[in-house]
């Protein structure tokens, strides 16, 4: 059945049509079925760019392959289906005392998506990617009757290749996480609002070893002597309390207006009115998990603020040893630009390495905003950035990814050669054909 | 501890339901065709929480073979509290136009099957003097409407039978609950154009049937604002109604 179907920025547009798979056994012939024409496993869809999106115009989703194959609530080890969302898993871990080791910051992703972008969260620098607690899954491949199951020792070449794979080495049908335990859902959390750019390193030095979560926000229209100016936001699990499935209720932006609603007066208003809703100084605080990890998760459909359009977000990790210069230019740029959003993020990733080929994350800083998209969007600011983010030997992230070049891409992820080479030929993104073939 | 037997344990608003109560820790006997799928559900419902999972595979219009799996399922789980009966199919509407063979059919697996099972499920129950038997019909059997009535005929049948069912079994303390589902996200409504508004997550539909079973409830609507639609539609006087295509 077609359905219009964009990404998560509703940028690019490309229509595609999904091929929904409820079963495991139905996966094997569907991948045949779907395997002529090219194909793309699809999750829930919350890429950003074109990673998501077939080649072919022919998604094989996966989202209803949602179910447990088994859990050990003792050791905290779960076996599940790939179309599980993080939001699931935490509904049936909470109250058993157990915790993703890794979040981003929604819920709303599949474990399959998880795994073929190795993500990250607010407490990369204390236990890397996503990847790095996945112990094995199942892959399976156009070119092989029945999955494969892949971990670092059984194909461990095609375990490396797929997490942060992009989807593109095989569909993942389960994967087995271990978990993390938590003694309460509850998270002590501090807030320190901060007047620059120098100020988020020296906080980040000093919280990143004794909080498991770090992050800020960044108001990304300060210039001159308040250029840098944010919130720095840390917490960790508290030691005792209850353990509670959050489960709030929900706003939902209704419609997609015609035109972007965050333009330069709103965003104005917005970063002003949040920096000084924090008074200076460190303020501690007790609250339940999901705000803490997933404040946007809270509106439904956010991505329609930015009307038909769409928008896309620019996210590249810069080098500890550049990252404090390159950021400053990155921020000047944007500030300069007048353009950008409330949703800035900046965090410091730490040195965990990943299993997986093609992990974004490295030792550095991490920088996040959304933007609307617009005609010149390309050749002006984000040409710039790719220049400053190049030139600090930085990269930037595919799963968020709408325009950066092939020669970028290859220069980026040297290991896409690699992948290319076990990637299963019936399956071909958008993305990838863009930066490894155009 | 809850026991609880599902005939049609694989559909989607089944799962939902059994996950709700796995969560309680609750002993499922689940019935099902396809037994690969019926491993894939209790695995599911093991690793969420279930005491105890067994299978059953069947096919209801194996009328014959209903007393059989009922002597298992009793077998298994000792008593029946919460009976889910769940099973069927969307037929499509004009095919059953051309095809007589295929209108009995279909009108079998909705229709007869659950009356057949239903029969000997009451007269268990009776004997038990207790338990709850939750019924899926559809607010396709309210009227019957040009696009869907062979399913409607069958659904219409089942609300029947579960009213005169309930008033029997009230007596005795079982308590039968009749499901009207509208549009619901499934592998089974898949393709179907449906207006996006008015189509509900089986999870959303799940947790109205494990609270209507809590609270015993006769009969619901889910989402209950089909309660409304189905009024509006009912409402349609037959000159009108006859010259749309509902």
């Amino acid at each position: 059945m077609a359905r219009h179907l964009a990404s998560w920025g509703r940028y690019p547009y490309a229509p595609q049509e999904l091929h929904p798979c409820a079963w495991r056994d139905e996966l094997p012939p569907l991948l045949q079925r779907l395997a002529a024409k090219g194909t793309l496993p699809y999750g829930n869809g919350r890429s950003y760019g074109d990673s998501c999106l077939a080649a072919s115009g022919e998604l094989l989703q996966t989202r209803q392959l949602d179910r447990l194959l088994a859990a050990d609530w003792e050791q905290g080890l779960v076996r599940a289906e790939a179309g599980v969302t993080l939001a699931e898993l935490l509904a049936v871990a909470i109250p058993r005392g157990w915790f993703l080791p890794v979040t981003p910051g929604t819920k709303f992703v599949t474990l399959g998506g998880a795994l073929a972008n190795d993500v990250h969260g607010k407490n990369h620098h204390v236990r890397g990617t996503f990847g790095r607690h996945v112990r094995r899954f199942a892959l399976l491949r156009s070119d092989q009757a029945a999955p494969l199951e892949c971990s670092t020792a059984e194909n461990p070449e095609l375990f490396r290749a797929s997490i942060g794979g992009l989807g593109l080495t095989g569909v993942i049908a389960w994967v087995e996480l271990q978990l993390m335990p938590i003694a309460s859902s509850r998270i002590d959390s501090v807030t320190v609002r901060f007047d620059s750019l120098g100020e988020f390193f020296s906080l980040s030095e000093e919280f990143d070893k004794t909080h498991e979560y770090t992050v800020a926000w960044i108001d990304c229209l300060a210039r001159g002597h308040s250029a840098g100016r944010g919130v720095f936001s840390v917490g960790n699990h508290a030691r005792e309390g209850a353990l509670e499935v959050d489960g709030r209720p929900r706003l939902s932006v209704p419609l997609t207006p015609p035109v972007t609603l965050m333009n330069k007066l709103s965003l104005n208003l917005f970063n002003n009115a949040y920096f000084h809703l924090h008074k200076p100084g460190r303020h501690a605080a007790q609250g339940s998990y999901d705000p803490f990890f997933y404040p946007l998760d809270s509106i439904l459909h956010w991505n329609r603020i930015y009307g038909r359009k769409g928008f896309q977000q620019y996210q590249c990790v810069i080098p500890e040893a550049a990252a404090e210069s390159a950021m400053a230019d990155i921020l000047a740029s944007i500030a300069a630009s007048g353009s950008g959003s409330f949703l800035a993020v900046m965090k410091r990733c730490g040195d965990v390495p990943s299993p997986g080929l093609m992990s974004f994350p490295m030792p550095g800083v991490s920088l996040a905003l959304d933007f609307p998209q617009h005609q010149r969007l390309e050749s002006g600011l984000f040409g710039r950035l790719d220049q400053i983010v190049r030139a600090a030997g930085g990269r930037l992230y595919p799963a968020k990814d709408a325009h950066m070049s092939g020669d970028d891409f290859r220069a980026f992820y040297p290991a896409w050669q690699q992948v290319e080479a076990l990637r299963d030929p019936a399956l071909l993104s958008l993305f990838w054909k863009r930066v490894t073939q155009a | 501890m809850k026991n609880i037997l599902i005939v049609g344990a694989s559909s989607a608003i089944a799962t939902a339901c059994a996950r709700q109560w796995a969560s309680e820790r609750a002993r499922f006997f689940l019935v099902a065709r396809n037994e690969e799928k019926l491993g894939q559900v209790a695995d599911d419902l093991r690793a969420r929480g279930a005491s105890e999972v067994q299978t059953y595979a069947l096919d209801m219009n194996d009328l014959q073979a209903h007393e059989a799996m009922l002597a298992s399922a009793v077998a298994s789980l000792g008593s029946l509290d919460i009976s889910l009966i769940a099973h069927g199919t969307l037929p499509d509407q004009a095919a059953c136009q051309q095809d007589v063979e295929l209108a009995l059919r279909e009108f079998s697996s909705n229709g007869l099957s659950v009356i057949a099972l239903l029969t000997r499920l009451a007269n268990r129950l009776e004997q038990q003097r207790s338990g709850s038997i939750t019924v899926i019909s559809s607010v396709a059997g309210d009227r019957g409407r040009p696009s869907n009535y062979l399913y409607g005929t069958a659904k219409a049948a089942v609300t029947t039978f579960c009213e005169g069912l309930r008033a029997r079994l009230f007596k005795v303390g079982v308590h039968v609950l009749t499901i009207k589902p509208g549009f619901v996200d499934t592998p089974m409504t898949q393709g179907l154009p449906l207006p996006k508004a008015l189509v509900a997550t089986p999870e959303r539909v799940a947790g109205d049937i494990v609270r209507a079973v809590e609270k015993k409830k006769d009969s619901i609507y889910t989402p209950a604002f089909w309660a409304g639609i189905m009024l509006i539609i009912k409402s349609i006087p037959r000159p009108i109604f006859n010259r749309i295509n509902l």
